[in-house]
């Protein structure tokens, strides 16, 4: 055993190896994505397989196959990213696994870097599936470990939900040391019950169903729900409180903070709910609050329950509007809820000074960001219509902050070209830009290209391609060719692809060559049919600064031109002045905007 | 012993090397850890916090409000922003340069130097103002000043780890060609104090 300060998702992959995981896939996504990495850093040593698949669908069926074969799987994803696999997913269920397979499906309150607040306990308990929710980085270490006996014991696959204060939060962990190659696999065994028919369908439904109560007794006996502040078996208490996931912590602190000792229960399964639990709880206690983040998904099964077991318990919670639906819950808010909930006086904060108007400071592009360069070449192209800009998930959605204002529409993974198209059917005369990553293109971009292509949609398709996956901390793709390991894979080519999707307009530009770019730009956009423009240049983190630009101030006429068009963090006014600040990339953009040409490179 | 410090900042500035480094130095005194940080590539020039929370019973890695004992700011604005975590009577240690983000420059906010500075000397106990873009600079990178306060922080009474150990805690998480450097950071922001 060795001490180690670990992140809650690298607390997640040493569980998964301690478990004996042969298989790792998953597609990237904030808060999930270091639980793969760091498999990948251990794939060699450990002698595991781990891939980033081109998305969560294909993760999932990759490691169905595995487990299908008797080897332990895992595949991590964020909420959105199960959406994507919920296909496979709905039935697998049914079908069920041999070898332990484990779903790592993080979830964002907040939301900080997410479309939606989904919440995963949900989407298990509608999958028929067992959740797992962890209060910190060591819980999350040993449910997933947990995880994989569960899932071979019920023969489904299981979900572990960590939330963001888990995936990034770090905690002191021991951790084992894990000599041992895993088990092999077994080996798949011919079976008609592996191939899902609609009368299979039906027995395998009313098996699922069954295991729900299997799942439920195990979960009782899993030490993961426990009881604190009622120590005699025997006492009752006015109130109580049960809670799920990180909520645990901030319960506990709040308690502490207000000098309030009251009974709570943990839990730490939320679905299937350990029952016999819950009941015991609710008959030692007069009035229950249920505090979890996000929907009332354990909260709904309380409710259920008292009332088939004709209680009379009080429950209070979300569906009487004491704790928020939405957003993410902290010791503060638990706080002033339990105020309320125990009918305690608050305590009155001394008063403190108002806090002067501060700068807003949202997340920017990067300085030498080729993204920025490409939405202002296609923003001087389109300059005069009424064009509408399309965007998709990535980085480049920050295009959508001033002074860019590049990104009219987002909605999810690949959306943007179908929604040109469809924005088109609407406006036929309309010019539709349709933005995508690389990675996201590979993701779920091509089904939307193809459609565009066989249904004739006139719009322009601009592939971002930067070489990697930067948002969530540059996974490689399949147009890099590098694998999650490290090796060498098969680089597919976008433009030959492109081509190959029936597309008869493709060009390839560097997106610092900005005269360049608006010439494809305005071609692409006068093209009639689809068109699709790759703005190829690697992303400023990866690569090597290069150069760096200054302003003349003898031909600098203040224009402020270069501040507002680009909105590039390197250049200021510092002392009044525009003034290029040293995180200058050199990507040049503006110095070629420039109308005095007073920008150029800085020689040494 | 309880001890919770926030580090706010500019996303790029270091916070996450900052929380862990303190962190695994509490770690190796026998004291149990807890950080959250702000991860990924979107955080990019966004205002991030790193909260670090070392003792003995360990909730939630949030830190809640007026509850830090120290505010490490790496930016001055940044510093006034978070400045509702830190108890009453904590300590400040704040840079006073200023990163002004492109807002200010498309007149969408302001950046009020003098009253944000106000602002920080009304509400902290104690503040050490620290010029943290020349300091860094001194020691040979504007990317180490990180490094810089938490050698100001090691001067500072109330921590449970010597000096040396926040350095070695530190060069844990440095490549071996930047060593000498953080050495350097560290030291520069150890001086800096005896002048603030």
């Amino acid at each position: 055993m060795s001490l180690k300060l670990l992140m809650g998702n690298e607390a997640i992959a040493y569980g998964a190896v301690e478990a004996g995981v042969q298989v790792a896939t998953g597609y990237p996504g904030t808060p999930s994505s270091e639980v793969l990495s760091t498999l990948a850093r251990l794939a060699l040593e450990k002698n595991l397989y781990v891939e980033w698949s081109i998305n969560e669908k294909t993760a999932l069926e990759i490691a169905a196959g595995a487990s299908y074969a008797g080897a332990r799987a895992i595949v991590t994803m964020k909420q959105v990213g199960l959406n994507v696999a919920a296909d496979p997913l709905m039935t697998l269920a049914y079908i069920g696994v041999r070898g332990g397979l484990v779903l790592v499906v993080a979830d964002d309150p907040g939301p900080h870097s997410s479309q939606n607040e989904q919440d995963t306990r949900v989407f298990a308990r509608f999958a028929k599936l067992p959740v797992l929710d962890p209060a910190t980085p060591a819980e999350a270490r040993e449910m997933v470990k947990y995880a994989f006996n569960l899932s071979e014991r019920l023969s489904l696959p299981v979900i572990l939900r960590p939330t963001t204060r888990t995936c990034h939060a770090c905690q002191d962990i021991e951790v084992a040391e894990v000599t041992e190659r895993p088990r092999p696999a077994p080996g798949f065994e011919k079976n008609p019950g592996w191939v899902i028919m609609p009368g299979l369908a039906l027995r395998r439904h009313a098996w699922l169903n069954q295991q729900q109560e299997v799942a439920r007794e195990l979960l009782e006996e899993s030490g993961f729900n426990r009881l604190i502040n009622l120590d005699d078996e025997h006492e009752q208490a006015e109130a109580g409180i049960i809670t799920c996931g990180v909520s645990y912590n901030y319960v506990r602190e709040a308690l502490d903070l207000l000098w309030l000792k009251v009974p709570v229960l943990k839990i730490g399964t939320p679905y299937p709910l350990p029952n016999r639990l819950v009941l015991d709880f609710l008959t030692r206690v007069k009035r229950v609050l249920v505090v979890e983040e996000q929907e009332p998904a354990v909260e709904d099964q309380v409710i259920a329950l008292a009332w088939r077991n004709k209680m009379l318990t009080g429950i209070s919670g979300k569906n009487d509007r004491l704790v928020p639906r939405e957003g993410e819950l902290d010791t503060d808010k638990v706080k002033t809820i339990l105020e309320k909930f125990l009918e305690t006086a608050p305590a009155v904060p001394e008063a403190r000074a108002s806090a002067p108007e501060l700068p807003l400071r949202p997340p920017v592009l990067c300085a030498g960001c080729p993204h920025r360069a490409s939405f202002y070449a296609f923003k001087e192209a389109a300059r005069g219509t009424d064009a509408i800009f399309s965007g998709d998930i990535g980085c480049y959605t920050l295009g959508v902050m001033a002074p860019l204002n590049a990104v009219d529409t987002c909605l999810c993974m690949g959306a943007g070209i179908s929604i040109a198209a469809g924005l088109h059917r609407a406006e036929p005369n309309r010019r539709q830009v349709a933005f995508v990553g690389d990675s996201t293109f590979f993701h779920s971009g091509i089904p939307g290209l193809i459609n565009a292509v066989y249904n004739r949609a006139n719009v322009t398709l601009v592939v971002l391609d930067n070489r990697t996956t930067a948002m969530t901390g540059h996974q490689p793709h399949p147009g890099v060719g590098r694998t999650a390991a490290g090796e060498q894979g098969k680089p597919v080519d976008i433009a030959r692809l492109v081509e190959a999707c029936g597309v008869e307009f493709v060009r390839e530009v560097d997106p610092y060559d900005l005269e360049a770019s608006i010439n494809a730009a305005r071609a692409a956009m006068e093209y009639p049919g689809p068109a699709v423009v790759i703005m190829k240049r690697e992303c400023i983190a990866l690569a090597k600064k290069q150069k760096s630009y200054l302003i003349d101030h003898q031909l600098c006429t203040e224009c402020g031109l270069c501040l507002e068009e680009l909105g590039c963090p390197a250049i200021g006014r510092p002392e009044g002045r525009p003034q290029i600040s040293q995180n200058c990339y050199g990507c040049g953009i503006c110095a070629q905007i420039c109308p005095s040409k007073a920008i150029r490179e800085e020689t040494r | 012993m309880n001890l919770d410090i926030l580090i706010s900042g500019v996303g790029g500035q270091g916070s996450v090397l900052a929380s862990r480094a303190l962190a695994l130095a509490a770690m190796e005194q026998g004291l149990a850890v807890r950080t959250s940080e702000v991860i990924g590539m979107a955080q990019r020039e966004g205002s991030v916090v790193s909260h670090v929370r070392i003792g003995e019973e360990l909730y939630g890695a949030i830190i809640p409000d007026r509850r830090a004992d120290f505010l490490l700011g790496l930016e001055l604005a940044e510093t006034a922003r978070a400045l509702n975590k830190l108890k009453p009577g904590g300590t400040v240690l704040a840079s006073t340069t200023t990163i002004v983000p492109a807002t200010v420059q498309l007149g969408l906010s302001t950046y009020d130097r003098e009253a944000i500075t106000d602002y920080i000397k009304k509400q902290a106990g104690k503040v050490f103002f620290l010029d943290l873009g020349v300091l860094s600079r001194r020691a040979g990178h504007p990317r180490t000043a990180n490094v810089v306060i938490l050698g100001a922080l090691s001067t500072l009474p109330g921590l449970p780890f010597g000096p040396e150990q926040l350095l070695r805690a530190i060069l844990r998480f440095v490549p071996e060609q930047f060593l000498d450097l953080n050495r350097r950071a560290f030291e520069i922001g150890r001086a800096a104090m005896e002048v603030a």
